[in-house]
């Protein structure tokens, strides 16, 4: 997989970083993203993210649960082996909205962890890299992607300047599904092997 | 258009005209259905009559009523962001005291009267060969029904105008001009609003739909009815609450208030709508399930008989549409969205008070509904015109509360 080239920084205050993240953006350079060990009300849309679609996807997990609960439960109890239940009726809706409102809920429920998992290339055994340690601690870390007509040494200048700290340029592979890089990769300035 | 915090609500001219208009439709509605069905009629025309007052009156005063308890509920939350609309919550409060006043002389009008048409177990000659009714005086009587009711609104009246007056007041900055102030302010605010919830927990949770409503089917009993009752008023009350923001928003006041705190008033109503449901549902089940004749023949006429179109619809309209309507995040935030699922959940609520009510009262035939939506629109007249003068008198924004800011840079 390919090795991007990142420009990273240390912020220490949101009042700073506002204005940073403004500044770089409209300087033309490429954020490729803001790591901050809480969630930063507004910062996404500062950084021109779009909304994620996780909710639609929760919406068609939700029915596709009652979906299932309601076809299951139907077939079984009024088409394929009918029981008398104290003199219920053998379609008996109100007594299944429970369970359909449970399966609901669990196929939404487990259906959007699985796929924010995926999303954030979350899984067990999955190493995950950072910029900065620090970024899980009290600092927030700027990191802009470097294309091939990005100046180095210029967008470190600039970042400097627009108020970040521990500027350094740093070398990543792209993709991080679990947790394969190359043998080259420096970690936290320390060779690391394979895995 | 002037934005100011110190701005205050000029109704338009058309605005009191229309809630004159919207009184006097609900005048004439009832003045219409007493001559037709109230006066001499018989036993059961008279009931009809008494009925929509009933309906109408209990129903609206817990609607606005409801207002007070968010402002309450939310204050005891520590909440911030409600401050941004604080004055239209208690704007829409202030008409507790009047409708409460309507409403007593209707209900004490019931209990009291000589004809028992909705209320069978104020006729003492009934009770005494009624074993069930005879099992309930002590609760069923006219003495604990008259103390309880009146006890009750005057409650309900005098806390919210405490809680009103203690956010009015700091307006003139004194109170909350230092921390130690600000500090006292809150804590008094706390207690108040805590008084309050109590006296609401002991009646709209628990008692005072049982007597008012439940009390028509004096036989039939839920415990969960109260509960039920709260949430298909609080849903109501809220979806006042917030066509009064967008009322207001429209009309260029309100600047501290944006779309994120009418996409937080819909979050409460899209969660309460489907409360109202879980309710709904879980007073339907059981009794569906256990399948105890006293216990279904509540639901029969509802469900099944005559009445099973309204019961349907207003399902309907109080879950299917406010789920899908405002599941989605942009739906909330829109202004026009918010008008239509608004005004459908009042709406719907509306009818499940007809559906509480009517069975019981006119069992062989559902009556005109529109002589009840005539003075149900009286009584939103009411409502408008009530609030629209509490509006008028004070800033809309409540610029000196201590949690003023939080309001401000509310985001959802």
């Amino acid at each position: 997989m390919a090795i991007k080239k990142f420009i990273t920084g240390n912020f220490y205050d949101e009042a700073v970083l506002f204005p940073a993240v403004k500044k770089v953006r409209r300087a033309g350079y490429k954020v490729h993203d803001v790591y901050t060990p809480f969630p930063i009300h507004g910062l996404d849309k500062e950084l021109g993210m779009k909304d994620t679609d996780l909710h639609i996807a929760g919406f068609i997990y939700g029915i596709t649960g009652t979906t299932t609960a309601i076809s299951f439960i139907g077939w079984a109890l009024a088409l394929d082996w009918q029981i008398n239940f104290g003199g219920k009726p053998f379609f008996s809706l109100p007594a299944w909205i429970p369970i359909m409102f449970e399966l609901t809920v669990l196929f939404s429920a487990v259906g959007m962890v699985l796929t924010f998992c995926w999303l954030c290339q979350l899984a067990p055994f999955v190493k995950k890299d950072h910029f900065n340690p620090r970024s899980t601690d009290d600092t927030f870390v700027m990191a802009i992607e470097c294309t091939d007509k990005t100046n180095e040494e210029e967008a470190i200048a600039f970042l400097k300047n627009a108020g970040a700290q521990d500027v350094q340029a740093q070398s990543r592979e792209t993709g991080w599904w679990f947790g394969r890089y190359d043998r080259e990769t420096v970690q936290f300035g320390k060779k690391v092997a394979a895995v | 258009m002037s934005t100011s915090t110190t701005e205050k609500f000029i109704p338009a001219k058309r605005y009191n005209t229309i809630a004159v208009a919207l009184m006097v439709i609900g005048v004439i509605a009832a003045i219409s259905l007493f001559v037709t069905t109230g006066g001499e009629g018989n036993h059961d025309n008279r009931a009809r009559f008494w009925a929509s007052l009933l309906q109408n009156s209990v129903y609206f005063l817990l609607v606005v009523n409801a207002a007070m308890f968010f402002m309450c509920a939310t204050t005891l939350a520590w909440g911030g962001w409600q401050i941004g609309f604080t004055r239209v919550t208690e704007a829409i409060a202030s008409c507790v005291p009047v409708i409460g006043v309507i409403a007593l002389a209707i209900l004490l009008a019931l209990c009291f009267g000589d004809h028992h048409t909705i209320y069978h177990w104020t006729d003492a000659e009934h009770v005494a060969h009624d074993p069930v009714l005879e099992h309930k005086s002590g609760f069923l009587s006219k003495g604990f029904f008259a103390i309880v009711t009146v006890l009750t609104v005057v409650l309900w009246s005098f806390l919210g105008w405490k809680m009103r007056q203690l956010s009015l007041k700091t307006d003139e900055g004194d109170i909350v001009s230092t921390l130690e102030r600000k500090k006292k302010f809150v804590w008094n605010n706390t207690v108040m609003a805590a008084l309050y919830i109590v006296v609401f927990a002991l009646t709209v949770m628990s008692s005072i739909p049982w007597l008012w409503v439940m009390s028509i089917d004096a036989h039939w009993y839920s415990t969960m009815f109260s509960w039920y009752n709260f949430a298909s008023t609080f849903v109501a009350g809220l979806s006042l609450i917030a066509l009064y923001v967008v009322f207001l928003k429209n009309n260029g006041y309100l600047p501290s208030v944006n779309k994120e705190h009418l996409h937080d008033l819909g979050k409460f109503i899209f969660a309460f709508s489907i409360f109202w449901t879980y309710l709904w549902f879980a007073q339907f089940m059981l009794i569906w399930y256990a399948n105890i004749p006293e216990e279904t023949i509540y639901f029969k006429p509802r469900a099944e008989g005559i009445y099973s179109a309204i019961f349907w619809m207003m399902l309907i309209i109080n879950f299917v549409a406010p789920l899908l309507i405002f599941m989605s995040k942009d739906s909330k935030r829109n202004y026009t969205i918010v008008t239509v699922v608004s005004v459908l959940v009042i709406f719907g609520h509306w009818l499940d008070y007809f559906q509480m009510v009517f069975p019981a009262v006119s069992p062989d035939k559902v009556p005109m509904i529109l002589f009840d939506m005539g003075i149900g629109l009286g009584f939103i007249g009411i409502i408008m015109y009530v609030t629209g003068k509490t509006l008028s008198k004070y800033p809309l924004t409540a610029r000196n509360h201590p949690f003023v800011k939080e309001a401000v840079i509310h985001h959802t």
